[in-house]
């Protein structure tokens, strides 16, 4: 049964290679079948996959398939081999399902879309490529999934490439996050120059004997592998292209969103935690880069206008809250976090589709309004999402997730209180816009008339997923911990920690989320001229366009890589090096015009060549 | 046996047809002219090859000259098909006036 596992990434890979070959020959219908139900499929398998897998369990947890031995390599070989273990388990589980749920709405979504078929094509490679990562035995493979993820999201941010703008956005993705890639690739080649292997489990059981706590080229690998872990993920300081990635239509914001892209950078840290914990400085860099980016995003998602933008810090903020959580070593939690986010930022990704296609692709919040009584039910379940987004106490799932990062930043060893107090401020300000977001789009009067309404695809999926937005987060309760001992074999069983004052951190935690969501009632809903009242301040008002722009950092890196580098590449245009080429270009110029002379046009010319050219060539032949 | 021309004398007869048909084609202005020269050169390599097989008594001379008529024949028919196309477009038969395929 496990055997199936080959099929869960290699099904979304057929439909991409079926639908790029055949896709626009087929009509919509059959490309919305192939694409949603590869997809579904692989779903289904993974489950099936699952239950075998918790059923009875493999020996040492782990179930290796190997496919075939790709090459040799100075002697070792590299095997095309995935791996199963609790941790992909979970991967594959929220991607392919979550996966599923966004395809299934996007048939409906993109309907009237040009590029139907090229549309599922990309996103099933962005599923199969996200398969492969998390499946991924070796280092080899894990890059091409790497880097699959990362054409994908290229190639979908600018799905609508017509405007130029969207390709601007989606080359931004594509290059900044090169810039981790490159750090990733080159941690990959140290780790293969010291252990010669690419497998990471070898890699992972070697590591520790080989290198002591603190040796500097652990230092330098975990430090390798965490650029291209904040290249993908969006932290600090490479976060600048997630906000412009929303020039992608949305169902593709949700699927780089919840399930897939930004949460590789989380994988893979997990994955190579061993590597982390023998370097606790980058460790404790994780935590505070963790720290930084989810309050430098909660800060500019307080005052965007555009509600997927809103969604799009949200994500670099949540995703700061599962690298704080990797930070202080608390593995389980990250993953766990990131499994209820899928849901609930998926829900609300959607639930922001239904709300701009309703709306005349309308983006900006403040043009809305209204919309709690004339789309009822994408209302029920945005509130879903928010609450859960904004940890609303003990019904939500996120409240679980966030609440278990919270403690365990105040109780790890390598946690403290500084990391905590910075994690309970952004759970503050989570609140504030995420009902900020729900106030603004749900209430007041409509100002623009509803122009499409949602139908059975497109509810559909809001449902499950607010359902599990709500009831995910059941699994880790604070007394049970069935989340993580399920994920005990891969983390190692955590060390029972002191639980003094655990009530106190949790109920100080609800507080702050609630004023939260009180905050933003006040604001927009009873007393909008206190909100006015702030803006004439020139001190707020000056604050909210520094974050309205992302504390500027587009301009920063304008200023400091951009230009320097455009400047420098029109200065070297003329050096010694360009001139040889241009050299040669002139010169074959030169011989071309010159022979172009002899193609006259004239027939009697051509005789005479010809016959010029039989003289000499018998002549030739006589005299020898 | 017949008494038998010289192999000499019909190879410079063929020569200096040969040599006439191809000043002809270099000299005339005339398209229809140059394609008369052309069958001249033609039929001068036709005289080489039945006056060597007569030399050595095979038969394969004349089969190549009855090849060589046939090619020959071919020729003509697309040829003078390409002078009337350049007779419809230039309204004349001189063939230095098409030369727009000047490079």
């Amino acid at each position: 049964m496990l055997n199936l596992l080959v099929l869960i990434p290699a099904l979304p890979l057929a439909g991409f290679i079926l639908l790029a070959l055949r896709g626009r020959q087929f009509p919509a219908a059959a490309n919305a079948w192939i694409g949603t139900g590869s997809i579904g499929l692989s779903a289904l398998f993974s489950i099936m996959v699952a239950i075998n897998f918790v059923g009875n369990p493999p020996e040492g947890n782990v179930f290796i398939q190997t496919l075939w031995t790709w090459m040799q390599f100075d002697g070792n070989p590299v095997t095309l081999s995935f791996s199963l273990d609790s941790l992909s388990l979970i991967m594959i589980l929220v991607i392919t399902m979550v996966g599923f749920l966004i395809h299934l709405y996007s048939t409906e979504f993109m309907r009237n879309e040009e590029g139907y078929s090229r549309f599922f094509a990309f996103m099933n490679l962005f599923v199969g490529s996200m398969l492969i990562l998390v499946l991924a035995g070796d280092f080899l493979l894990l890059y091409i999934g790497w880097e699959g993820v990362g054409l994908c999201s290229y190639l979908l941010i600018g799905f609508w490439y017509r405007d130029k703008d969207n390709g601007k956005a989606a080359r931004k993705a594509f290059i900044v996050t090169r810039i981790g890639d490159v750090g990733m690739l080159i941690g990959i080649f140290l780790l293969f120059l010291h252990f010669e292997t690419f497998n990471i489990q070898s890699v992972m059981q070697a590591a520790p004997k080989t290198w002591q706590i603190g040796s500097s080229l652990a230092i330098l690998a975990a430090f390798l592998f965490l650029l291209g872990a904040i290249g993908k993920s969006a932290q600090v300081p490479l976060q600048v292209w997630l906000p412009d990635a929303m020039a992608g239509p949305t169902p593709v914001s949700a699927l780089i969103h919840a399930a897939t892209m930004v949460t590789a950078g989380v994988y893979l840290i997990a994955r190579l935690h061993v590597l982390f914990e023998i370097a606790p400085v980058i460790q404790t860099m994780i935590a505070i880069i963790g720290a930084v980016t989810l309050l430098i995003a909660a800060c500019s998602a307080m005052v965007q206008r555009d509600i997927k933008r809103v969604l799009a810090y949200s994500t670099i903020s949540q995703i700061g809250y599962m690298f704080l959580a990797l930070g202080v070593g608390a593995w389980s939690a990250a993953i766990f976090h990131f499994m209820t986010h899928a849901f609930f930022k998926a829900l609300l990704f959607l639930a922001a589709g239904v709300v701009i296609l309703a709306q005349n692709h309308e983006h900006d919040m403040f043009n809305m309004g209204g919309l709690r009584s004339l789309l009822p039910l994408p209302f029920v379940v945005f509130v879903i999402g928010a609450a859960s987004l904004s940890a609303l106490p003990l019904v939500t799932a996120g409240f679980y997730s966030k609440d278990f990062i919270l403690l365990s930043a105040w109780y790890s060893p390598s946690g403290s209180a500084l990391l905590w107090v910075a994690g309970i401020i952004g759970a503050f300000l989570t609140s504030i816009y995420a009902f900020r977001m729900v106030f603004i789009t749900f209430f007041g009067v409509s100002k623009i008339p509803i122009s499409h309404r949602p139908g059975f695809f497109m509810i559909t999926p809001l449902i499950i997923l607010a359902f599990f937005s709500i009831f995910g987060g059941y699994i880790e309760l604070p007394e049970t911990h069935h989340f993580s001992s399920f994920l005990s074999p891969v983390f190692g069983i955590p060390g029972e920690q002191p639980i003094n004052g655990e009530g106190v951190l949790e109920f100080g935690a609800s507080l702050v989320s609630l004023s939260g969501i009180f905050l933003a009632l006040l604001f927009y809903v009873l007393r909008p001229e206190y909100a006015g009242a702030f803006r004439e301040v020139p001190f707020f008002a000056s604050l909210g366009t520094f974050w309205f722009s992302g504390w500027k950092f587009d301009a920063l890196y304008d200023r400091l890589l951009v230009r320097p580098f455009f400047l420098i590449v029109r200065k070297s245009k003329n050096d010694f090096i360009d001139a040889v080429y241009t050299g040669i270009a002139y010169l074959n110029r030169a011989i071309h015009n010159n022979l172009v002379r002899t193609q006259t046009g004239n027939l009697r010319w051509y005789a005479m060549g010809i016959t010029v050219g039989a003289v000499v060539f018998l002549g030739i032949l006589l005299v020898r | 046996m017949m008494a038998s021309v010289p192999l000499e004398h019909g190879l410079i007869l063929s020569g200096i047809l040969f040599a006439l048909g191809l000043t002809g084609v270099l000299i005339r202005k005339n398209i229809v002219f140059m394609l008369m020269s052309v069958e001249i050169m033609l039929n001068a390599a036709g005289l080489a090859f039945v006056t060597a097989g007569a030399r050595w008594n095979q038969p394969d001379g004349q089969i190549m000259f009855m090849f060589i008529l046939a090619m020959a024949a071919a020729e003509v028919s697309v040829g003078l098909a390409l002078v009337v196309q350049l007779y419809h477009s230039f309204k004349t038969l001189n063939a230095d006036a098409a030369s727009i395929m000047k490079g």
